[in-house]
Formats: structure tokens, C-alpha cells, sequence
């Protein structure tokens, strides 16, 4: 294609005018990821849906991908891109390994890799269309970092993307975020579950099949997908829109 | 747009901004043998927070402090690159860079990303090789200017005006226009500063850290603001 | 009559409507001559249906851009002695639409002598904004007690309406909505409802920077009206440090002028004394 190798502009379309057409809108989605820091580490969750524009495409992938022992990704956005991470991450984590140094990456330094990644595509004008939860557990601390297609970083106790951090986020930050440090595990699990409910019924992106992870002294663990209940009582009160 | 070789005009392919403003408030105020920084800790996107507390100050010696305010990710990356470099300039000459000196290279920093500028606004203060207090503000591309004191950010259109009245007495007759402020005016000035700031700027707010650097060292306080 | 000369009076138009200054607007802006900037309330305000009637509730920020042009006004505005309605989106806009509409119901209500519904009001309304086609950037949440007990209703700025037992509108509506829906329950307690009003509130200020300061809370049931101006101030400002009184002296003279003025005491033929 015009003489330019792929090397150059992976990722990249080279049109017939020798531009080249980058990622400028995301095609397969996920919604959001929601995450806290409680009592014994972290927790994440995340529902099972990509969606293709309003098209409910793939129902059964998995958002919240582990990284080592003892660090999860939970990733909103384009999910071509995020599966493109995946794979530069199981690099990484390869030649690690093969360093056999003894040395293992902790939580910590996969959030910088990870904001470097985002930062340069960014800056390369060529971003990865996503909004990343970095969360795990490192030196008996719980760690939670946020990163997105800006490059732009943040820690918080509590942190939602996409939809979540506008519907999720203010129930976290109201009931998880004060006493993240006595919350329990069972308590945890109610406000996740709780904000992902909340989220079903208001974001129409969503999809009531979901997945939650958590990082404690003991390692991951993931969730196998599961429902929550709903109610759609109050649909029967409610006659037309107008008198 | 994209020009080709006949003539023909194209919109170009992608939209997309590399940059994005995350808000908040940045100063500092020098004394005459001291210097006050201070800097909101709220980071924002749109009408959303993100988080309530994200330093914008930074340590870059045992003398000299970075605020930033505009675009966080540039502002984190220019901060890595100038501690990276008073590093290297520590182990090479085993002796701390001196403000004029790191003044001088963040200017050249920012200058090297000329047509593709760090969104920052950069503030760098602490104590002069006299041992005087000093602030050297920048503008995104690199032009520096010391000055005696420098606000920017979402509210430094309300802020610099009242520097302006109370630290370098600009609207007031039969006053010693180069007095300096004291360590507790100085701090006062900061405080309310911010403070009323808070009341009418969106982007700023939730809490103030606040920087002291004097021949001690640095202190460091922290004050809550409004979270709304 | 004659085409030319209904041409002549109303141009080349052949609809009931014309909006040639909103496309004049628009060309404006484009051109890059922006509007003006009007204060937009960017709020959060909601309501709810309990027991006995209906709870409104509002935040009392109002901004121009970045800046709080209003740290305490007023958003839950009076439409009739049973009826009132929260604005979100143009100030100018909420204040005027709920004032005429306010105003054509007192005419409507001496013409048929009834206590007028909030049906009525929620028509007016939808009928009065979709005739400016979303020009009219009023976003409304209507709520009241009538003959047919307690409704609530959302009135959009083109003119849609929804008739549902809980509702939240402007930039902080999302922030309320999830307390509504992790905590709303019908047939509440007039102090629940309140209540969770409130939270609903208070989570658009802390967690929408277009909505800020106190809660307005206005309670309607069956012939009484609560409106509860300031119910929760959960933002008090912090008092300054420093007093910045100028000092005697330091205020600039630029010229100086002394007129000596002859003082004359008149007095009235009716003052006593």
C-alpha cells in the first residue's frame, strides 16, 4: 500500500490517498466498570455485554481480565482495542517471566505501564479508545487507578467509567468511599450489586448478566457470570404520558 | 483539512482532541525569604469529578515546587520529565539544581513541544540560590518571567485580580508597592483566595493543599473546601 | 384572497410558524458572532409521589459558563395555589414560561370557575414549548394536588411530556435518579419522602458541578402548599481568614475640588411644627 509497511502505523488504514484513518470512533463497546476499595483489598464489576452501536452483539465476554497474581483490568470502550491490551500486557508479563529474575510486576507498576500505553497513543494522535480500572493488591495495600484514552490518571477509593461514573459513582462515593477501610466483603458485594441494578434499569447499554472480581491477600478471584433481580412492579401503575 | 497535490480540499479524517481540560486552581506567592504554593485538589472532566484529591503540586528539589493546572495527563508527563532531569543534573554534578537554573530548563522544556504543547500551566517556586523567596511563571509554550506572584487556572480570573490588589498593592496610593507579604499574610491571602474562589469557579474546590518552602525545608497543610 | 398578496404580508412562508431568527441565530453562530451568554440554571431538580401527595425538590445554583451567577435562587417556581413546577435550563426561560402559564391558568380558572388541574398546567405547558420547536430551553418537573388526587409530570423543552411516580431533570438528573431508584418505594411517609428528596438533592451537588449550595424542598398535599425555602444548607461558606478593609490613605485621589454650598431650610405650610 503505497510503499508504507504496516510497521510504521500498526493498528492503522491506510486509504488510497496515502492517509491514514485511525480509530475515531469506537465500533464494539463495552459499558461501564465499577470498582472499590474495601476491608480485605479490592473488588470490580463489570456486565458481559459488547454492544455493536444500539445492537446487543456479544453477550458473553469477559471485561475484567487478570494481569499476574494479583491484578485486575476491568476495561470500558472499544473492545477491539482492549483485546489489543490484553495482548501487550500478556507480553509484558511473558518476558517478565522469562526474565526468571524473580522478580513479578505488582500492581502498581502494570497501572504506569498501562497510562504510558494510553498516554503515548495519545499523543501520537492515535488513541486507544478506552476507559481503564487498574485495581489489585500490592505490599498488603489495596491499589485503584483510573486511566482513559487521554492518558489522564487518577486514584480514588471508589471510581465508576462510562454511564457508571455518573449514575454508580455518587452511590459509592455516599456509601462505600468514607468507610471503604471497615467495609466487609458482604457489604461490598450489596453496593456493587446494587449500583449495577441501578445501572441496568437506566443505562441502555446494559446487559443483566455481570461478573465481579476481587484482589485480596489470597489472590483474584472472578466471579462466573450471574443475574440480579429486578423489579418491574411499577410498570403496571403507569398509564400514558400525559392526563 | 487536508490539501492535496490538485487542489482538491478534505475534511480531515478524525475530529478527535488530543487534549482536554481537568480544571482547578494554582498559585504561589513569593516572600522575602520564603514562598507560599498553593493548589486545589479537584480533578474534573466536563461537569464531573473525578476525583476530589489529585495533588497538582509536586516537589521537584528540597527547595523548588511545581503547580500545574490545565490538561492533568501533560501536566503529570512535564512533571516525570523535569524531576527526571534535576535527577540526572543531582547525580552528574552531586549538587541540587538551583531555580534559576530548573527555571530555565522548563522553559526549554515546554518550548521543545512547541507544535505540540504541553496544555500546562506551569508555576515553579521555592527559594532562590540567595536563599530569597522566588516565582517563575510560564505559559504553555515556554515564555518565563519571574515574578513576586502568579495565579492560574479555572479561577485565576477571579483570583489574579485581588493578588493584584492585596499582594502587589496595584490599586492602592501612599503604599510601599515592593513590600513583601509576610509567612502569615502570605498564607491568609492564599487561603481566602481559594476559599472565595471555591464559591463562584465549579472547577475548583473540595480541598486546598498548601506549600511553605523557607530555609527549613518544606512544609506541608492541607484544608478542606466545599464539595459542591 | 389573492396569493400575491398574502405572499406580500407573510413573505414566502406558507406555515402558521416562522422562525427566521432562529435560523438567523444559527447563522450567527456559525459565523462565530456567539449568542450571548443567558444563566442557565445546569441543576438538578426531581419529584416524587407518596402517600398523601407530592414532594418537589430543588438545588439553588444557577451558572453562566463556569462561574455561579446565583449561589441561592430560587427553582421551584408557583404556577397556582396547588400546583408548582421546578425549571432546569435557560433562567430567562423557566421564569417566563412558568409565569405566563401561571398566569393563563388564573384566567382559565375565573373562566370555569374550577380549581384549575395539573393536567391543564402540564398541557399548557407541552403546548406552549413545542410551538418554539426546543427554542424555549425549559426543562421542567411539574407537580400538584387536584379534584383527581396527586400527579407529577416532566415537561422536555420540545414539548414531550412523562406522567411517572418519581422524576429527576437538568445536569445533576442522573446523580438523583440512582437514589431514586435504589431507594424509592411508593406510598412513603411525608418525612421519607422529604427525606429521600433531600438525598437526592444533596447527591446532584456533590457529585454534578452544575448544581450546587442548598435544598428547596416544596411539599403538596390536599388543600396545604409547604414550601420549605433552604430546608437543608449543607454548604456553608467558610469564613475569611484576613479582613481586607483598605487602609485610610490608600484610596487614589485624582483631582481634588471643594464646592462651598449655601444651605437653605425650607419648610411645608403643612408641617407641624
Amino acid at each position: 500500500m503505497n510503499g508504507i509497511s504496516s510497521f510504521e502505523h500498526p493498528n492503522s488504514t491506510v486509504t488510497a490517498d496515502g492517509t491514514y484513518k485511525h480509530t475515531t470512533s469506537p465500533i464494539v463497546t463495552g459499558t461501564s466498570v465499577l470498582a472499590l476499595k474495601y476491608k480485605d483489598g479490592v473488588m470490580l464489576t463489570a456486565d458481559c455485554l459488547a454492544s455493536y452501536g444500539s445492537l446487543a452483539r456479544f453477550r458473553n465476554v469477559e471485561r475484567l481480565h487478570p494481569v499476574g497474581k494479583n491484578t485486575i483490568i476491568g476495561a470500558s470502550g472499544d473492545m477491539s482495542d482492549f483485546q489489543h491490551v490484553q495482548n501487550q500486557l500478556n507480553g509484558l508479563m511473558l518476558s517478565e517471566h522469562v526474565t526468571d529474575d524473580d522478580q513479578v510486576l505488582g500492581t502498581k507498576s502494570i497501572y504506569k505501564y498501562l497510562s504510558n500505553i494510553m498516554y503515548n497513543r495519545r499523543s501520537k494522535v492515535n488513541p486507544l479508545w478506552n476507559k481503564f480500572i487498574v485495581a489489585g493488591l500490592e505490599d498488603g495495600e489495596s491499589f485503584l487507578g483510573f486511566v482513559d484514552l487521554y492518558g489522564t490518571t487518577y486514584k480514588s477509593p471508589v471510581m465508576a467509567t462510562g454511564f457508571g461514573a455518573h449514575i454508580a459513582l455518587p452511590i459509592l462515593r455516599k456509601y462505600a468511599e468514607a468507610r471503604c477501610d471497615t467495609l466487609t466483603e458482604e457489604e461490598a458485594i450489596e453496593i456493587l450489586d446494587n449500583c449495577m441494578r441501578v445501572l441496568y434499569y437506566r443505562d441502555a447499554r446494559s446487559f443483566n448478566k455481570i461478573q465481579r472480581a476481587k484482589v485480596t491477600a489470597s489472590g483474584i478471584e472472578i466471579t462466573a457470570p450471574y443475574s440480579l433481580e429486578t423489579n418491574w412492579d411499577f410498570a403496571e401503575s403507569i398509564i400514558g404520558y400525559g392526563a | 483539512m487536508l490539501q492535496h497535490k490538485d487542489g482538491s480540499v478534505q475534511n480531515h479524517q478524525h475530529g478527535w482532541e488530543p487534549y482536554v481540560d481537568n480544571g482547578g486552581t494554582s498559585l504561589a506567592i513569593a516572600g522575602e525569604d520564603f514562598c507560599v504554593i498553593a493548589s486545589d485538589t479537584r480533578q474534573s472532566e466536563g461537569y464531573s469529578i473525578n476525583t476530589r484529591f489529585d495533588p497538582k503540586i509536586h516537589k521537584i528539589t528540597d527547595k523548588i515546587m511545581l503547580a500545574t493546572t490545565g490538561y492533568s495527563a501533560d501536566a503529570k508527563r512535564l512533571t516525570e520529565v523535569i524531576k527526571m532531569q534535576t535527577e540526572r543534573y543531582f547525580y552528574k554534578h552531586e549538587k541540587n539544581m538551583e531555580s534559576h537554573a530548573a527555571a530555565q530548563m522548563l522553559s526549554v522544556i515546554l518550548y521543545q513541544k512547541r507544535f505540540f504543547p504541553y496544555y500546562v500551566f506551569p508555576i515553579l517556586a521555592g527559594i532562590d540560590n540567595e536563599g530569597k523567596g522566588c516565582v517563575y511563571s510560564y505559559d504553555p509554550v515556554g515564555n518565563m518571567e519571574r515574578v513576586t506572584f502568579q495565579v492560574y487556572g479555572s479561577a485565576s480570573g477571579m483570583i489574579q485580580p485581588f493578588l493584584d490588589s492585596q499582594v502587589g498593592f496595584k490599586n492602592q496610593q501612599n503604599v510601599d508597592k515592593t513590600r513583601l507579604l509576610t509567612k502569615e499574610e502570605a498564607i491568609s491571602i492564599a487561603v481566602d483566595s481559594f476559599t472565595a474562589a471555591t464559591e463562584r469557579d465549579i472547577y475548583t474546590g473540595d480541598y486546598l493543599e498548601i506549600y511553605i518552602v523557607d530555609a527549613n525545608g518544606i512544609h506541608r497543610e492541607q484544608k478542606p473546601l466545599k464539595f459542591d | 384572497m389573492d396569493k400575491s398578496i398574502l405572499a406580500e404580508i407573510v413573505g414566502d412562508s406558507n406555515t402558521g410558524f416562522k422562525f427566521d431568527n432562529a435560523l438567523r441565530n444559527e447563522s450567527l453562530t456559525s459565523n462565530g458572532t456567539g449568542a450571548p451568554k443567558a444563566t442557565k440554571t445546569g441543576t438538578t431538580i426531581v419529584g416524587l409521589i407518596f402517600k398523601d401527595g407530592v414532594v418537589l425538590g430543588a438545588d439553588t445554583r444557577a451558572t453562566a459558563g463556569s462561574i455561579v451567577a446565583d449561589k441561592n435562587c430560587a427553582k421551584i417556581h408557583y404556577i397556582t395555589p396547588n400546583i408548582y413546577c421546578c425549571g432546569a435550563g435557560t433562567a430567562a426561560d423557566t421564569e417566563f414560561t412558568t409565569n405566563i402559564i401561571s398566569s393563563n391558568l388564573a384566567l382559565h380558572q375565573m373562566n370555569s370557575g374550577r380549581e384549575p388541574r395539573v393536567a391543564t398546567a402540564m398541557t399548557f405547558l407541552k403546548q406552549y414549548l413545542f410551538r418554539y420547536q426546543g427554542h424555549v430551553s425549559a426543562a421542567l418537573v411539574l407537580g400538584g394536588v387536584d379534584s383527581t388526587g396527586p400527579h407529577l409530570y416532566t415537561v422536555y423543552p420540545h414539548g414531550s411530556t412523562d406522567k411517572l411516580p418519581f422524576v429527576t431533570m437538568g445536569s445533576g438528573s442522573l446523580a438523583a435518579m440512582a437514589t431514586f431508584e435504589s431507594k424509592f418505594k411508593p406510598n412513603m411517609e411525608r418525612q421519607e419522602a422529604i427525606d429521600l428528596v433531600q438525598e437526592a438533592i444533596e447527591s446532584g451537588i456533590f457529585n454534578d458541578l452544575g448544581s450546587g449550595s442548598n435544598v428547596d424542598v416544596c411539599v403538596i398535599t390536599k388543600g396545604k402548599v409547604d414550601y420549605l425555602r433552604n430546608y437543608a444548607k449543607p454548604n456553608e461558606r467558610i469564613s475569611k481568614l484576613k479582613s481586607y478593609k483598605f487602609a485610610r490613605g490608600t484610596t487614589g485621589i485624582l483631582k481634588e475640588s471643594i464646592h462651598k454650598f449655601d444651605i437653605v431650610v425650607e419648610s411645608d405650610a403643612m408641617d407641624v411644627v
